[in-house]
């Protein structure tokens, strides 16, 4: 079991931020294949972020963002758009994540989306605020992401990510587990790890403390 | 109102332009005004299929930039009425297909014709992002291999967003599955994918199943689209297909290997 890797920005000027990404993952290219990443904003707090930019260039060397900790309302708002989850970190980033006064209030904690079509490859969805209710297949390349409970009523075949802002007590629900990773407030486990005996058949997947369980429903 | 029929597969090397080419002529045959487009400029191999390659004056991209007009660029095929082909373009690059330019032309032909085929080129780049634009229904070409089938996947997501139904908020491209090169005998191996597990990935409707077959290349080599050779096991099931387009049951046949004497008497 592993938790996510942690990525610090610490520049927003991404030529540079991107020469120093391939001096790090030149050492150790495998590594972070598929990695799942979460962006720590901390140190960029304030600044304007280019994020489509941000996120290709992260996607492009096989990185995984999957949300971000430490980032001002507005980097929220920007990366939210872009389907990125906000995680809380320790009490300051907590502080620093939380909206400003003058913005709309977050949709009703328990506002819960539904989506009839199967989920493509390349497609994103993103339940924020809520859970994610699938009545299709999720494709492998597709990656859904939920702020709550995740369900799919068909094969789950691509990524999901419950509880992607830290609600330890998410879960995943799926009628035919055959993910490519599954996740639960940012723990999570690749396809390889997935036992056999959990794959092709309906689970449900929560945390045990630390540990992401799998089990057969 | 002419229907816009996009053939595509994000996989190359697939069997698009020759499905795009039996389909057209299909149509054709069964007596609709239809013209079919070929949309990867740059390689240009649908006049090859159609055995018109000596008759190309001017192409669609020269449509487009108003350098020809349609009826100069259009070229009426030899054996079937109400069958013409727009050419491409060996020369140019892609990035002459611009949206407006591609419009234009499609409304153009919608007047004239009642089908329009277009054969997108590979990928998801522009070429085939311009050939699906204005797609009304897609034929979604699929070997049944595990990265044609991926592919095809990300195609069927794209047609659901990046089409002028789709940002219109109009009634979806109609996505219609055609698995090819289908070799049953490989399936049984377990060196394929049956028809059942790519049906069961994509979870779309199964308009038809091309056997893998000998008679594809000798018909392109002839330059006459495969669907014209009744004979052969893949122009049958061309024809199948066609028919089923256009709303008629037909049960799918080429599912199981015809045994030859040798594989009867040793019954592999
Ligand atoms: N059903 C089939 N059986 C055997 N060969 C086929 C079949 N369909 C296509 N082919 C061959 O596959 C190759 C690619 O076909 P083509 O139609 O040009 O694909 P695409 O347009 O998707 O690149 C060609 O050599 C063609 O002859
Ligand atoms: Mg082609």
């Amino acid at each position: 079991m592993l938790t996510l890797s942690v990525l610090r920005l610490l520049t927003t000027d991404l030529d540079a931020f991107s020469q120093q990404l391939d001096a790090k993952m030149a050492a150790a290219p495998d590594f972070f294949q598929n990695l799942p990443v979460l962006l720590e904003l901390e140190a960029v707090q304030g600044q304007l972020i280019d994020f489509p930019a941000l996120l290709a260039a992260l996607r492009q060397r096989g990185l995984m963002p999957v949300g971000l900790r430490a980032a001002d309302a507005a980097q929220v708002e920007a990366a939210a758009a872009l389907g990125l989850g906000v995680l809380q970190g320790g009490s300051e980033s907590r502080r620093a994540a939380e909206p400003r006064r003058d913005k709309p209030e977050p949709p009703p904690a328990g506002a819960s989306m539904v989506v009839r079509q199967p989920v493509r490859g390349g497609q994103q969805v993103y339940a924020r605020g809520g859970d994610l209710v699938v009545l299709a297949p999720v494709s492998a390349g597709a990656e859904i992401l939920a702020d709550g409970h995740i369900h799919v009523y068909g094969s789950l075949r691509g990524r999901a990510l419950a509880g992607v802002q830290g609600d330890r007590n998410a879960r995943i629900f799926c009628q035919n587990l055959d993910a490519e990773l599954v996740s639960i407030a940012g723990i999570y486990r690749v396809s390889e790890s997935i036992d056999k005996s959990a794959r092709g058949r309906p689970v449900q997947l929560y945390l045990d403390g630390d540990a992401l369980r799998i089990e057969p429903l | 109102m002419a229907r816009i029929i996009v053939v595509t597969s994000g996989k190359g090397g697939v069997g698009k332009t020759t499905t795009s080419a039996a389909f057209a002529t299909g149509l054709a045959l069964a007596g609709h005004k239809t013209v079919v487009i070929d949309f990867d400029v740059g390689l240009r191999n649908l006049d090859l299929i159609m055995g018109c390659e000596r008759r190309v004056v001017y192409d669609f991209v020269n449509v487009i930039n108003g350098e020809a007009n349609l009826n100069q660029a259009l070229i009426k095929d030899k054996r079937v009425d109400n069958l013409c082909i727009l050419p491409a373009s060996q020369t140019r690059d892609k990035e002459a297909l611009t949206q407006e330019g591609v419009g234009r032309v499609l409304e153009e032909l919608a007047k004239d014709f009642d089908y329009i085929v277009c054969d997108s080129p590979a990928g998801i780049e522009r070429g085939a992002l311009m050939a699906a634009y204005y797609a009304d229904d897609a034929i979604v070409v699929t070997n049944p291999e595990v990265s044609s089938v991926r592919d095809s996947d990300r195609i069927i997501g794209i047609l659901s967003s990046k089409t002028r139904r789709a940002e219109r908020g109009e009634e979806p491209v109609t996505v219609k599955l055609l698995i090819t090169r289908y070799a049953p005998g490989r399936v049984q191996k377990g060196e394929m994918l049956s028809v059942n597990d790519v049906q069961e990935i994509l979870a779309i409707d199964l308009l038809g199943v091309i056997p893998e077959s000998k008679a594809v290349l000798q018909a392109s080599n002839q330059g006459q689209p495969v669907i014209l050779d009744t004979a052969s096991d893949a122009g049958q099931a061309y024809q199948d297909a066609v028919a089923r387009y256009l709303g008629e049951e037909r049960p799918h046949r080429f599912l199981t290997e015809k045994k030859g004497f040798l594989g009867r008497l040793f019954g592999s």
